[in-house]
C-alpha cells in the first residue's frame, strides 16, 4: 500500500502518452512563434503528428495490467487507453475538417492548434484521473482551453457571447462539482477514488456519513450533468453550439464527450458504485428530461448547429439511460453510444464545414437546399448521417439505440424504453427536415464545394463508416463492454 | 440445392442499385437497361424458389444462417415458407413492371429512380425472408428510406408532406414492435423469430406485445383508423411508387400478422380478434363508401386498397370465431383466403395504378372530371382498364374474386353478420369502381384533350397484358398458389389455436 503513495520514476511509462503530448505542446507552441506566414501549415502538420504519436502510444498501452500511480491519483486501464485512442483519432479527423474551416474564415492561427492540443491533454488527464483532484485538474485544463477556442473568432459578437456564457456557466458547474468533492472529501477523508469507493461501500445505511456522502453526490451529479449538457443543466449548449465557430462546435461535441463520460465513470461508477441506487434515480430524471426536451425543442430550429445542439441533448439522454441500468453491459451500452455519437457528430459537423466557403457559414438547414443535385454523393452521405442519428437501421445509430433499449428493458424499465422510442420518432422529424432540404427542394443558391481533397476523402470515409460499422457492429459492442 | 439463393435475391438488386447510381443520370439508357436486366434476372432466380419449393412441409426452406451480432445472439438467418415465398415472387414480379413503366416517363434523375427501386426490391425480399427479428426489423425500416425518396423526389406537388407523413407514421408504428422484440429477447434469450413462436408468454405480456405488433402492422396494412397516410402517399407518389406501395409494402403489414401476431401471441390474438374484425369491417364498408365520393382516381384506388386489405385482416382474425373443434375447414379457408387476397391485390392494385399512370402521363391529371369517353381514343387501353376494374370489383373469374370469396366463407362461419357486411363490398366495390369506369372511359368526350390521346404503346401494352394474364390465371385456376401455401397455413392455424398459457 505504501508503495502506491511514493513517487517512483520507473512507473512513469504509465503516463507516457500524456508526457509526450505535453512535450509536444511546448514544441509546437514555441515553434509556431518563429514560423512566418507561408510556413504556418507546419503547425497543423506537427499537431496532427503529435496527436498521431499520442494515439499510438496510448494504443500500445491497451492490454497492460491496471496500474495506479502518482499516489493513487492516476490510473491506467483499458478504458483509459481505448478512450485516449478514440479521442486522439476523433481530434485528428476534426482537425482535418477544421483546417478547411479556418482557411475559409481567415482564422488560421497557430494558437488554435496549441489550444486543441492542450484540451486533448486535459481530456487525457480526465480519462486517467483517479482522484478527485486529478479529475478536476483535467477538467479545468480542458475547459479553459475550450473557452479560449470559442473566443478565437473574437470579431464575431456571437462567438464572444458564447465564450462568455460558456465560461460563466462552466465556472458555476465547476464550483458545484468542487463543492460536492469537498463534501465527499470531508466525510471520507480521502480524494482517491479507490478510498472513496471503500468508504462508500462500508458506510451504513441512513448513517450520518451516508447523509453527507449523499449530499456531496448530488452536487457531483449536477456538476457532471452540467458538463454533459443534460437537461435541466443544458442552457449553455444551444447558445455555445450556435455561437462558436463551427470547427470549435464540432470539437466540443466530440472528444470532450468521451472525457466527460470517463469522469462520470470514474466518480460515480468506480467511486460511488455502492451508491448506485441513489444516483441512478437522478440519472433517470436527467435522461428522460433530456430526451424529451432535446427532441421537442429541436423541431423548431432553423439553424442546423442549434438543431444539432438539441439533438446532442437528446443523445446525452440516451447515454445516461445506459448508466441507469447499473450493470456492466449497461455501462458498455452507454460507452458504445458515446463512440457512435462521436462518429456521427464528426460527420455531421464535417458536412456543415464542407459547405463553408470564403466568409460563408453554411449553418442554416436551408443552406442544404438542393444539395442532392449539386453533389449527389455528399447529399447521400448527409442522408446516411441524419438517418443514423434518427436511429434508422441499418445505420450505426440504430444499434446504439438498440443496445441501450435492450439494457433498459432488461433492467425492467419498459415504460422508459417506450417513452424513449416515441421521442426518437419525434426527433426523426427534424432530421428529415435536412433530408427534405437536400432532396425534395430545388436550390436557389449555387452550391460549390471548395473543400480540399483530403477533407472530402476523410469525410466520405467517416460517413461510410456509419454504414459499415452499422452492418458489423459486433466488435465495437464487445469492445465497449470489455472496458468495464 | 443452391444454398445462398435468398442472399442472392437480396443483395443482387441492392448492389445493382449501387452500380446504377455510379453509372449516373448522364448515361440514363445504360442505367435503364442494366436495371431492367437485373430485375428480370432476379425474377428468374426467384422462380426457382417456386420450382424447388417443397409444398409438403411447413418448415423453413432455403435456410441460411450465420452469426451476425454475437453480443445479442443475432443471426443473419434467412428462410422461406409458404407464406413468404409467394410474396417474394410477387415482389420480384412487380419490380420488373415498375422499372419498365418508368422507362420513358421519369425524366429527372432516371438512374437514381431505377436504383431506388432496385434497392427497395432487395430490402423487401429481406423483410420477407428474415428469420431473425432484428434482421427483419433492419430490413423493414431500411425499406422506408428508398420509398421516402421516391415519393419526395419524384412525387407530385404536395410530395414533401406526403413523404414525411409516410415515413413518420410507419416509423412510429414500428418502434413499438422493436420494444416488444427486445422484451422477448430479454425473456427468451433469442432474437430468432422461430424461437419466439415457442416462447411462452403470460396473458398480460401477450396483450402488450399484441398491441405493439398491431401498431406496426396495422399502420402498414393500413387499417382504419391509421390509414390516413396511404391516400396522401399514393396521390403524391409517382406511378411506380404507388404500385410498389400498394402491391408489396402493404403486404408487409399482412405478412407481419401471419409471421408475428398469430404465432407469437395466439391468446391475445384470440382475445382481441373481435376488435380487429370490427376495424376490418369498418375498413371494408366505410372506406368503400369513402372511395365512392373521390374525385381523384388515385385516391379512389388508394381507398379501395384499404378496403381490400380489410379482407386480409378479416380473414386472419375471423379464424378464431370460425374455428369449431373438429371442423377446421372454415377457419383454414378464411386464413388461406387472406393470403390469396394479398397476392391477388398485389396484381390488381398494381394494374389499377398503372392504368391511372398511363392516363396521367398523357394529360397530367388524375381528376376523374378531366376525362370522359376515353374509349373513343384509346380502345385497347380501355379493354385492359375495364378488365382490371372488374377484377377490383371482385368479378368471378378474376383473382379478385377468389380471395374475397374465401374470406367471406370463413367470415360467415364466424358470424353471419360479419359475412353479410363483408359481402356488401361486392356491391360497394362494384359501385365505386364501375362508376369511375363509366365517368372516365365511357360516355361522350367532354374534354377536347381526350380526343387527342394516343392509345397505349407496345411497352404499356406489354405490362398491362402480363398483369391481365396474371389476374385471369389466378382467377380461373388459383390451385398452384393454394397448393404452395396450404401446409404452411395449416401449421399456422395450429399455432394460432394452441394456447400458450
Amino acid at each position: 500500500m505504501n508503495n502506491m503513495y511514493t513517487f517512483d520514476t520507473s512507473t512513469l511509462w504509465v503516463a507516457l502518452p500524456e508526457i509526450f503530448l505535453l512535450s509536444a505542446i511546448v514544441v509546437v507552441l514555441l515553434l509556431d512563434l518563429f514560423l512566418t506566414k507561408p510556413f504556418k501549415q507546419v503547425t497543423y502538420y506537427l499537431t496532427q503528428l503529435s496527436l498521431l504519436i499520442t494515439g499510438i502510444l496510448a494504443f500500445n498501452l491497451i492490454g497492460e495490467l491496471k496500474a495506479i500511480i502518482f499516489g493513487g491519483s492516476f490510473i491506467l486501464d483499458n478504458m483509459a487507453s481505448v478512450f485516449k485512442v478514440f479521442m486522439a483519432g476523433s481530434t485528428m479527423v476534426a482537425l482535418v475538417y477544421t483546417r478547411h474551416y479556418l482557411t475559409s474564415h481567415k482564422l488560421f492561427r497557430g494558437e488554435y492548434f496549441v489550444l486543441v492540443l492542450l484540451s486533448m491533454l486535459g481530456m487525457m488527464v480526465m480519462v486517467s484521473g483517479y482522484s478527485l483532484l486529478t479529475l478536476y485538474l483535467g477538467l479545468e485544463i480542458l475547459s479553459l482551453s475550450l473557452y479560449t477556442l470559442i473566443a478565437i473568432a473574437r470579431e464575431r459578437a456571437g462567438a464572444v457571447e458564447a465564450a462568455l456564457k460558456y465560461f460563466v456557466l462552466g465556472a458555476i458547474a465547476s464550483g458545484l462539482l468542487l463543492y460536492g468533492m469537498s463534501m465527499v472529501y470531508g466525510i471520507s477523508g480521502s480524494i482517491n477514488i479507490s478510498d472513496i469507493a471503500t468508504f462508500a461501500a462500508n458506510a451504513t445505511l441512513a448513517s450520518r456519513e451516508m447523509l453527507i456522502l449523499n449530499f456531496g453526490l448530488v452536487f457531483l451529479v449536477i456538476g457532471i450533468a452540467f458538463k454533459l449538457g443534460a437537461v435541466p443543466f443544458h442552457m449553455w449548449v444551444p447558445d455555445v453550439y450556435q455561437g462558436a465557430p463551427t470547427s470549435v462546435t464540432m470539437f466540443l461535441s466530440t472528444a470532450p464527450k468521451i472525457a466527460a463520460v470517463a469522469m462520470l465513470v470514474r466518480i460515480l461508477v468506480d467511486g460511488m458504485g455502492a451508491m448506485h441506487a441513489y444516483w441512478s434515480d437522478l440519472f433517470m430524471v436527467l435522461a428522460l428530461l433530456s430526451i424529451v426536451l432535446g427532441s421537442v425543442v429541436a423541431l423548431m430550429q432553423t439553424n442546423i448547429k442549434r438543431m444539432l445542439a438539441y439533438s446532442t441533448i437528446s443523445h446525452i439522454g440516451f447515454i445516461l439511460l445506459g448508466f441507469v441500468t447499473g450493470v456492466v453491459t449497461g455501462y458498455g451500452a452507454a460507452v458504445f453510444y458515446v463512440l457512435v455519437y462521436i462518429l456521427m457528430s464528426l460527420a455531421a459537423f464535417g458536412m456543415i464545414i464542407l459547405l463553408n466557403k470564403q466568409g460563408f457559414e453554411a449553418d442554416k438547414i436551408s443552406d442544404f437546399k438542393g444539395l442532392s443535385k449539386h453533389s449527389p454523393w455528399f447529399a447521400l452521405m448527409m442522408l446516411v448521417i441524419m438517418l443514423s442519428m434518427a436511429g434508422v437501421p441499418p445505420f450505426i445509430g440504430f444499434y446504439s439505440k438498440l443496445f441501450i433499449l435492450q439494457q433498459v428493458i432488461s433492467a425492467g424499465f419498459v415504460t422508459i424504453a417506450v417513452i424513449a422510442v416515441v421521442f426518437a420518432v419525434i426527433s426523426a422529424y427534424y432530421y428529415l427536415q435536412v433530408v427534405k432540404s437536400m432532396y425534395f427542394e430545388g436550390s436557389d443558391q449555387d452550391i460549390t464545394i471548395t473543400a480540399p481533397m483530403d477533407m472530402k476523402l476523410i469525410l466520405s470515409i467517416n460517413a461510410v463508416l456509419i454504414l459499415v460499422v452499422g452492418i458489423f457492429p459486433d466488435f465495437w459492442m464487445k469492445l465497449s463492454i470489455s472496458l468495464f | 440445392m443452391d444454398n445462398s439463393l435468398l442472399s442472392l435475391l437480396i443483395w443482387l438488386p441492392i448492389f445493382a442499385g449501387v452500380l446504377v447510381i455510379l453509372i449516373g443520370n448522364e448515361r440514363a439508357n445504360t442505367a435503364r437497361w442494366i436495371s431492367v436486366a437485373v430485375s428480370i434476372l432476379v425474377f428468374i432466380i426467384s422462380l426457382s424458389l417456386y420450382t424447388e419449393f417443397d409444398s409438403n412441409t411447413h418448415l423453413m426452406q432455403f435456410e441460411e444462417k450465420a452469426s451476425w451480432i454475437s453480443q445479442f445472439n443475432i443471426y443473419y438467418h434467412l428462410g422461406v415458407d409458404g407464406i413468404s415465398m409467394p410474396l417474394i415472387i410477387l415482389t420480384t414480379f412487380s419490380t420488373i413492371l415498375v422499372l419498365i413503366a418508368g422507362w420513358e416517363v421519369i425524366k429527372t434523375r432516371p438512374a437514381h429512380y431505377m436504383a431506388a427501386f432496385l434497392m427497395m426490391e432487395g430490402l423487401i425480399i429481406g423483410v420477407f425472408s428474415s428469420l431473425d427479428a432484428i434482421l427483419f426489423y433492419a430490413f423493414w425500416e431500411a425499406s422506408l428510406i428508398p420509398m421516402l425518396l421516391i415519393i419526395g423526389v419524384w412525387g407530385g406537388n404536395n410530395r414533401v408532406y406526403a413523404a414525411i407523413k409516410f415515413f413518420l407514421y410507419t416509423f412510429l408504428g414500428s418502434v413499438f414492435m422493436l420494444v416488444s422484440l427486445i422484451y422477448m429477447y430479454n425473456k427468451g434469450g433469442s432474437f430468432s423469430i422461430l424461437d419466439m413462436h415457442n416462447l411462452s408468454l403470460t396473458a398480460a405480456e401477450q396483450a402488450w406485445i399484441f398491441w405493439a405488433f398491431f401498431m406496426a402492422f396495422a399502420v402498414k396494412v393500413p387499417m382504419f383508423p391509421v390509414h390516413t397516410w396511404l391516400p396522401d402517399a399514393h396521390v403524391q407518389a409517382p406511378t411506380g411508387g404507388s404500385v410498389i406501395l400498394a402491391a408489396i409494402m402493404l403486404k408487409m403489414g399482412g405478412y407481419g400478422f401471419f409471421r408475428f401476431s398469430l404465432p407469437i401471441t395466439p391468446d391475445a390474438s384470440y382475445q382481441f380478434s373481435e376488435v380487429v374484425i370490427i376495424l376490418s369491417l369498418i375498413a371494408i364498408v366505410y372506406i368503400g363508401f369513402v372511395a365512392l365520393v373521390q374525385r381523384d382516381m388515385k385516391k379512389l384506388i388508394a381507398y379501395s386498397s384499404i378496403s381490400h386489405m380489410g379482407f386480409v385482416t378479416l380473414g386472419v382474425f375471423a379464424l378464431f370465431l370460425a374455428y369449431k373443434p373438429g371442423a377446421a375447414e372454415a377457419a383454414l379457408l378464411g386464413l388461406e383466403g387472406a393470403m390469396v387476397q394479398m397476392i391477388s391485390h398485389g396484381f390488381i392494385s398494381a394494374a389499377m395504378f398503372l392504368v391511372v399512370g398511363v392516363l396521367y402521363d398523357r394529360l397530367h391529371s388524375r381528376e376523374i372530371s378531366t376525362y370522359g369517353g376515353v374509349i373513343n381514343s384509346m380502345p385497347k387501353f380501355t379493354g385492359f382498364a375495364v378488365l382490371f376494374a372488374m377484377a377490383n370489383a371482385g368479378l368471378p373469374g378474376t383473382s379478385g374474386f377468389v380471395g374475397e370469396f374465401m374470406v367471406i366463407l370463413g367470415a360467415v362461419q364466424a358470424n353471419i353478420w360479419y359475412g353479410v357486411l363483408a359481402g356488401s363490398t361486392l356491391i360497394v366495390g362494384a359501385a365505386y369502381t364501375l362508376w369511375m369506369v363509366k365517368r372516365v372511359f365511357w360516355g361522350a368526350i367532354t374534354n377536347p384533350a381526350v380526343e387527342t390521346l394516343s392509345d397505349i404503346n407496345a411497352r404499356e401494352f406489354g405490362i398491362l397484358a402480363v398483369l391481365a394474364i396474371a389476374v385471369i390465371a389466378m382467377g380461373l385456376y388459383p390451385q398452384p398458389v393454394i397448393e404452395v401455401i396450404h401446409v404452411t397455413i395449416e401449421h399456422l392455424l395450429n399455432q394460432a389455436l394452441t394456447s400458450k398459457l
